[in-house]
C-alpha cells in the first residue's frame, strides 16, 4: 500500500491547529459545564418535587438525545435566535457545555450524596449554614470521589467533540475531513486524526491518575 | 436552660416521640435510658432540631427552636453534640476540625482558636494528635477530638448521643472520663447512653424511657435501686 506522506505534511499545520482547537472546545466544555453542572446538581437535589422537576428534565432532555442532533439544534435553531450570523465555535462551546453539564449534574449528585449523612449532621450541629457545611465539609470530599467520574467524563468530551465538524468548526475532526474530500484517500488523514486523539485521552487519562493518586493520599 | 413541652415526633405513620415533657436545669446532668427503639436518641436529636418535630414545643435558653423569628444556627452555636459515629471531618486535621466552625461561625482569630484548640486537645489529653488526620486516630481519640470540637464553640449545652456506643470496651473509659470531668466543671449535659455506671455516678437525673414516652425519672440512686414502674424494672434487670 503506498502511503502518501505528503499529504500529511501539507495538512501537519492544520491538524496541529485543529488539535489546539479541539483541546480549547473540551476544556471550555468540561469547565462551563462544570459550573453549570453543579448547579444542575444541587438544583436536581432539592427536597421540592416542583422546584427539581427542570432540573430533571434538563438531565433527562441532554443524556437521553444525540449530542449530534442537540449541535444540529444549536447551531442552525438557538443561535441564529441570539446571533446575526452564529459561529461554529460558540455553538460548539454551547452545544458541549449543555451535553456535558448534564453528565456533570449527575457526577455531583452522585458524589454530594455518597458522602454520608453524619457529615452534614456534624457540620449543622457546629452552628454552621448548610452553605458553609456544603462548601467547608461536604464538596471538599464529595470532589476527591468525582475524579475519576469527572475525567472519564473529560475523556468522552475530547472524542465528542469531533462530532462539531459536521457545522464546520474547525477542529481536528474538520481537517481531518477536509483532507479526506481534497484527495479522496481514507487512511492517511483518518488514521492521523486517530492517532491525535488518542495522544490527547491517553495523556489526559495519565494525567488523571496522578492527580487521582496525589488526593487519595491526603 | 431546656424546656420540653408535649414533643411529639413521627417518621411517616410511626410515631416515636407521643407527648415528651421534661425540664433541664442549668449545669444539670441528665441521663437518658431506655431499650432500642424507645425514642431517646430520637428525643436528643430533637433538641438542636437535628430531627424535625411535628407538635409541641423545645425552648433552649430561651429561644423556641420552631418559631419564625428563631434562627436555628444561633441555637446550635450554644448546643453542642456528640454522635455515636463521632463525625469527624476526614479531610481535615484534628486541628482544623476543631478550629473551623469558631472561624466561620464565631468569626473568632486564627490565633484564637487555635488557642482555644490546643487548651481543649490538651484536656483531652491529646494535644500531640493536633496535626494528624482523623483516620489515624483509634476510636476512643476519635471520639474526645469530638468532644473537644464540641467544646470550642463554648457551648451551654452539650448533647451526647450514645457517645460509647461504638468503641471498643477498652476505650470507653476514656472517654466517659472526659465527661466526668466536664459534669464536675459544671457543663450542662445530656446524655443517651447504656452505661448505667456513668448514668448513676454522674447523673443529677436519670430519665427511663420506652415506647415514646418518658416513663419514669429520678435521681439515680432512686431510680436505680428503687424503681417505681414494672417496665423500668424489667429494663434494669436486664442490662445491670
Amino acid at each position: 500500500m503506498d502511503f502518501r506522506w505528503d499529504i500529511l505534511q501539507e495538512y501537519a499545520p492544520f491538524f496541529l491547529k485543529g488539535a489546539l482547537l479541539t483541546i480549547g472546545l473540551s476544556l471550555a466544555g468540561i469547565i462551563i459545564g462544570s459550573i453549570l453542572g453543579l448547579a444542575i446538581g444541587l438544583g436536581k437535589m432539592s427536597p421540592s418535587k416542583i422546584l427539581k422537576l427542570p432540573f430533571v428534565w434538563y438531565i433527562n432532555f441532554f443524556r437521553g438525545t444525540p449530542l449530534f442532533v442537540q449541535i444540529l439544534l444549536i447551531h442552525f435553531g438557538v443561535m441564529p435566535l441570539i446571533l446575526d450570523t452564529p459561529q461554529p465555535i460558540i455553538s460548539a462551546i454551547v452545544a458541549l457545555s449543555l451535553n456535558s453539564a448534564a453528565y456533570i449534574a449527575e457526577i455531583f449528585r452522585a458524589g454530594i450524596q455518597s458522602i454520608d449523612r453524619g457529615q452534614m449532621e456534624a457540620a449543622r450541629s457546629l452552628g454552621m449554614t448548610k452553605v458553609q457545611s456544603m462548601i467547608y465539609i461536604i464538596l471538599p470530599q464529595a470532589l476527591k470521589r468525582m475524579i475519576p467520574p469527572f475525567g472519564n467524563e473529560f475523556i468522552v468530551l475530547i472524542k465528542d467533540s469531533s462530532l462539531v465538524s459536521i457545522i464546520a468548526a474547525p477542529e481536528l475532526m474538520y481537517w481531518g475531513r477536509a483532507a479526506q474530500g481534497q484527495y479522496f484517500r481514507v487512511w492517511e488523514p483518518y488514521i492521523t486524526v486517530a492517532i491525535l486523539y488518542l495522544v490527547l485521552t491517553l495523556t489526559l487519562d495519565k494525567l488523571l491518575q496522578y492527580i487521582e493518586k496525589r488526593y487519595s493520599n491526603q | 436552660m431546656i424546656q420540653v413541652k408535649n414533643l411529639v415526633k413521627s417518621f411517616g405513620d410511626l410515631e416515636v416521640l407521643k407527648g415528651i415533657n421534661c425540664e433541664i436545669k442549668e449545669k444539670e446532668v441528665v441521663v437518658v435510658i431506655g431499650p432500642s427503639g424507645s425514642g431517646k436518641s430520637t428525643f436528643l436529636r430533637c433538641l438542636n432540631l437535628l430531627e424535625d418535630f411535628q407538635d409541641g414545643e423545645v425552648i433552649i435558653d430561651g429561644y423556641k427552636l420552631k418559631d419564625k423569628e428563631t434562627d436555628i444556627n444561633k441555637v446550635r452555636e450554644e448546643v453542642g453534640m456528640v454522635f455515636q459515629r463521632f463525625n469527624l471531618f476526614p479531610h481535615m486535621t484534628v486541628l482544623d476540625n476543631i478550629t473551623l466552625a469558631p472561624i466561620k461561625v464565631r468569626k473568632w482569630s486564627k490565633e484564637k482558636a487555635t488557642e482555644k484548640a490546643l487548651e481543649l486537645l490538651r484536656k483531652v489529653g491529646l494535644e500531640e494528635k493536633a496535626h494528624v488526620y482523623p483516620d489515624s486516630l483509634s476510636g476512643g481519640q476519635a471520639q474526645r477530638v469530638a468532644i473537644a470540637r464540641a467544646l470550642a464553640m463554648e457551648p451551654k449545652v452539650m448533647l451526647f448521643d450514645e457517645p460509647t456506643s461504638a468503641l471498643d470496651p477498652e476505650m470507653v473509659g476514656e472517654v466517659l472520663a472526659v465527661m466526668k470531668q466536664l459534669a464536675k466543671e459544671g457543663m450542662t449535659m445530656v446524655v443517651v447512653t447504656h452505661e448505667m455506671g456513668f448514668a448513676r455516678e454522674v447523673g443529677d437525673r436519670v430519665i427511663f424511657m420506652d415506647g415514646g414516652y418518658i416513663i419514669e425519672e429520678a435521681e439515680p440512686s432512686q431510680l436505680f435501686d428503687y424503681p417505681q414502674h414494672e417496665r423500668t424494672k424489667s429494663f434494669l434487670s436486664k442490662v445491670l
